[in-house]
């Protein structure tokens, strides 16, 4: 039996940019918010000295400890679905931050079509060109209506960005100046241009001077010491939860975080949300916290899961193709990430070096620029180069014709520690009735309750793509002069590899409640006082990273909150049966 | 290619937190080397997950042939790599205390998906396992115990598991290889603290400068900048 607490005004699920946003926008309102956290607590102390490879990239030490909770997965529904049992597999940030803190910092907008995606897809090439079982739908808000909050989420994370002539509109410039470009972005941007693209430096939530937000939380200006994407910044360099929102939240007074408190269910009547059930994990006891509003602002695992086990919403059932929760699953997998490798014999590049997001990237393929008109897939892409900074174990890269180990490999790998560039190219990543996730019947957590099931497999779609992707980041490449040039090879089937933290989808948002969990404020169309936020309310994946439309949604979400706890009742209009549904 | 003695990756416009971060970090590149530890070092080379010594020979000669000592410098023995793995191998990792082991497993070969982890072994057991195969295919083939053949008919029985052409139990040889391999790799270009990459020596090799505070007085530089490589303990220790 759950120990009942005292009521508060909110209770939010997760204290990553979902959770700690909501959180700091209400607690800065004059309400009070309890966040919970699964994981330990953090501060920047934790992070310092922590610049140790084998701890965090190889094993993993920021990441979710699997031997309490994991997913399953599977490709087809009449299989059974296989445990993702190693962090190898399942990349899932923890403790307080969440995937907000081991982010590598790139803070991208989604392209106006993106909000627009069916609407826009329909009117450029006609309703035959969405191919049977594509789940393509519209975001139920456009990108004139949602720029505020990007530009909201900007200015929190001091993003450092430059302007480039193919962009959406923006209403302020990006707060910093971009990052200082390095050689191999160099190589990169000059080849670009000789190739008639428009290349730009990616946006960065690694600062590149020093940044007071608007909240008042200080930032350092990024050293460039590559210890950024798995890591927490010792540096203060990188905007992180941990560094801003959260100590913001804690600030006002009104915020009480609680780590090491495991959600199990939002306990509700049915018609409202009245609170959530949550275990203690340092006593094992179990505690109710009621709130007027529940916020689930966790990962997107968690968000659907819990939805999933408190029996909240319609869950998605594929063979009739109706219900929401856990409909319009996608993710950006190992197929996404695709492009060459290109090994230079006579330049050697200061590649330990870099930032999370330095690098550089162009508009030119994303689905605004690029035609479509005879191409065998949807949507469009951006190649990339990024300037990590690599560890000496992740840089031992070899010519495709080099075995992977033994003298030659030797050889090889010394020869090239510092001569490789990688470019690769980010498709968008579109939705099918097939790919979904839904409770697991075998596989269960430490609390025995249900693991989330993901099925999902690999379209035409996704492969055609990849091997654009592949020709385009191909020519530029040989366009910067790289002697050896490998195509990374497009996989035909789905490996059941979840190590890029990019996942959503499975609580969409979206202006009809046959197709959408939530509204365009996050707020269940099924329960008024819930609101679900984070990559998991994306219809569809667009052809960016996700972390800066995650944050601006969360930014959405609490004016949602906000707006709800003055009046009550639905935020916005439903629209059924807007379109035809593929 | 420039000297290093200018570079130090030093912090470059100072820190807003203040105080967080003292600045150990910009001493002369002359403090960082280590021999005063080397003794110290040496304690630590004795085993703590492999009960049989045979199983720790086996161990030794399978990944210097992975990673050979060459004319670019030492191999995996030199570099510390088999300690490593055996201290790697007793801890978490070799555990798999941070991995799902529920079952059921579809274990080896029932599997289509042969690089998924599906076996209730934990990476130690599949390490001991894999090494007793290793040796009792090299008495199979050349009547003699892995250690004895010469290099290339070791690297022939390696190739095998590396191909998964070894029928192991509860996991296939593929994935025993793939993980001795990854070990290795790691073992040779960890911080050295983790008992591998012996006086830095991994990272000499591929001019690896080893974690400092930043690198924004060279990240617009031309030319490839060498430094002398510093430890997790010279970062850490102020």
């Amino acid at each position: 039996m759950a120990i009942k607490l005292d009521k508060v005004d909110v209770v939010v699920v997760g204290t990553g940019w979902s959770g700690g946003i909501v959180s700091a926008e209400l607690a800065k309102a004059g309400y009070k918010v309890v966040g919970l956290e699964r994981g330990k607590e953090k501060s920047v102390n934790d992070y310092l000295g922590s610049k140790d490879e084998l701890r965090f990239t190889q094993r993993y030490d920021m990441m979710q400890d699997l031997s309490k909770e994991t997913i399953t997965s599977r490709s087809e529904m009449d299989e059974e679905a296989q445990p993702v049992r190693t962090q190898g597999e399942m990349m899932v940030g923890n403790d307080v931050g969440g995937g907000s803190a081991h982010w590598a910092g790139c803070t991208f907008r989604n392209n106006p079509f993106d909000f627009e995606v069916y609407s826009k897809t329909v009117e450029k090439y006609g309703e035959d060109k969405i191919p049977e079982g594509m789940t393509l739908q519209d975001w139920g808000i456009t990108y004139d209506e949602f720029e505020k909050y990007y530009d909201r989420f900007e200015k929190t994370a001091g993003t450092s960005g430059e302007d480039d002539p193919l962009a959406p509109p923006r209403s302020n410039p990006y707060p910093n100046p971009p990052l200082k470009s390095s050689p191999a972005i160099n190589l990169f941007k000059e080849a670009a241009e000789n190739l008639g693209y428009h290349p730009y430096m990616i946006p960065a939530g690694n600062m590149s001077e020093a940044y007071e937000n608007p909240d008042g939380e200080k930032l350092s200006q990024c050293q460039f010491c590559s210890f950024c994407s798995h890591y927490g910044c010792d540096f203060g360099a990188k905007s992180d939860p941990v560094v801003t929102v959260i100590p913001t939240a804690q600030k006002t007074g009104n915020y009480e975080l609680r780590p090491h408190s495991y959600a199990r269910r939002v306990v509700h009547n049915g018609e409202k949300a009245t609170g959530v059930i949550y275990v203690d994990m340092k006593t094992g006891l179990e505690y109710e916290q009621p709130a007027d509003v529940v916020v689930l602002g966790g990962f997107t695992f968690t968000n659907t899961r819990l939805l999933l086990l408190s029996e909240i919403g319609k869950p998605y059932n594929p063979e009739t193709r109706e219900g929401v929760i856990g409909r319009n699953f996608v993710g950006q997998f190992n197929n996404t990430f695709l492009g060459v490798r290109g090994f230079f014999n006579d330049k050697k590049f200061n590649m330990y070096g870099g930032a999370g997001a330095l690098g550089a990237t162009l508009r030119d393929f994303t689905v605004e620029h690029i035609d479509i008109e005879g191409k065998n897939f949807l949507h469009g892409g951006h190649p990339e180069i990024r300037q990590y900074g690599l560890g000496p174990i992740q840089s031992l890269a070899v010519p495709s014709d080099t075995p992977s180990w033994g003298a030659e490999f030797k050889n090889n790998s010394v020869k090239y520690a510092n001569s490789m560039l990688h470019v690769w190219f980010v498709p968008g990543v579109m939705p099918w009735w097939h790919n979904y996730t839904s409770l697991d019947p075998t596989y269960k957590d430490a609390f025995g309750d249900p693991l989330l099931r993901i099925t999902n497999k690999l379209t035409d779609q996704d492969i055609n793509i990849a091997k654009y992707g592949i020709e385009v980041t191909k020519k530029i490449m040989e366009e910067m002069g790289a002697d050896i040039i490998d195509e990374d090879e497009v996989p035909e089937k789905f490996d059941h590899i979840y190590s890029g933290g990019h996942y959503a989808g499975g609580v969409a948002m979206g202006a009809d409640p046959e197709t959408s969990a939530v509204n365009n404020y996050l707020q269940m169309w099924d329960m008024e006082n819930l609101f679900v936020t984070g990559g998991s309310a994306f219809p569809h994946f667009s052809d960016y990273h996700p972390t800066g439309t995650i944050g601006a949604l969360a930014y959405r979400a609490a004016e949602g909150v906000e707006e709800y706890l003055k009046k009550g009742g639905l935020l916005a209009e439903k629209k059924t049966k807007t379109h035809k549904m593929a | 290619m420039k000297n290093a003695g200018i570079f130090t990756g030093g912090i470059v416009g100072g820190s807003i937190l203040g105080g967080i971060l003292s600045n150990p970090f910009l001493k002369e590149e002359s403090e960082s080397s280590q021999p005063a530890v080397e003794s110290a070092e040496d304690f630590q080379e004795a085993r703590i997950f492999f009960d049989r010594f045979e199983d720790f020979v086996i161990l030794r000669a399978a990944v210097e042939r992975i990673y050979p000592e060459d004319d670019n410098g030492p191999g995996a023995v030199a570099l510390g790599v088999p300690y490593f793995i055996d201290k790697q191998l007793a801890g978490s990792w070799g555990t798999n205390a941070k991995e799902y082991m529920q079952n059921p497993f579809k274990v080896n070969g029932d599997s289509e998906d042969v690089m998924r982890y599906e076996t209730p072994l934990n990476r130690g057991q599949i390490i001991i396992e894999g090494l007793r195969k290793i040796d009792a295919v090299s008495e199979e083939q050349f009547g003699e115990n892995f250690v004895n053949i010469d290099g290339e008919q070791q690297d022939e029985i390696l190739q095998s598991f590396d191909n998964g052409e070894v029928e192991l139990t509860g996991v296939s040889s593929q994935q025993f290889f793939s993980i001795l391999r990854k070990m290795t790799i790691e073992g040779a270009f960890a911080d050295p603290l983790y008992g591998g990459n012996k006086n830095m020596d991994g990272w000499r090799m591929v001019e690896y400068p080893g974690p400092r505070p930043g690198f924004i007085d060279i990240i617009e530089e031309e030319e490839f900048i060498k430094m002398d490589p510093l430890g997790l303990k010279d970062y850490q220790q102020s």
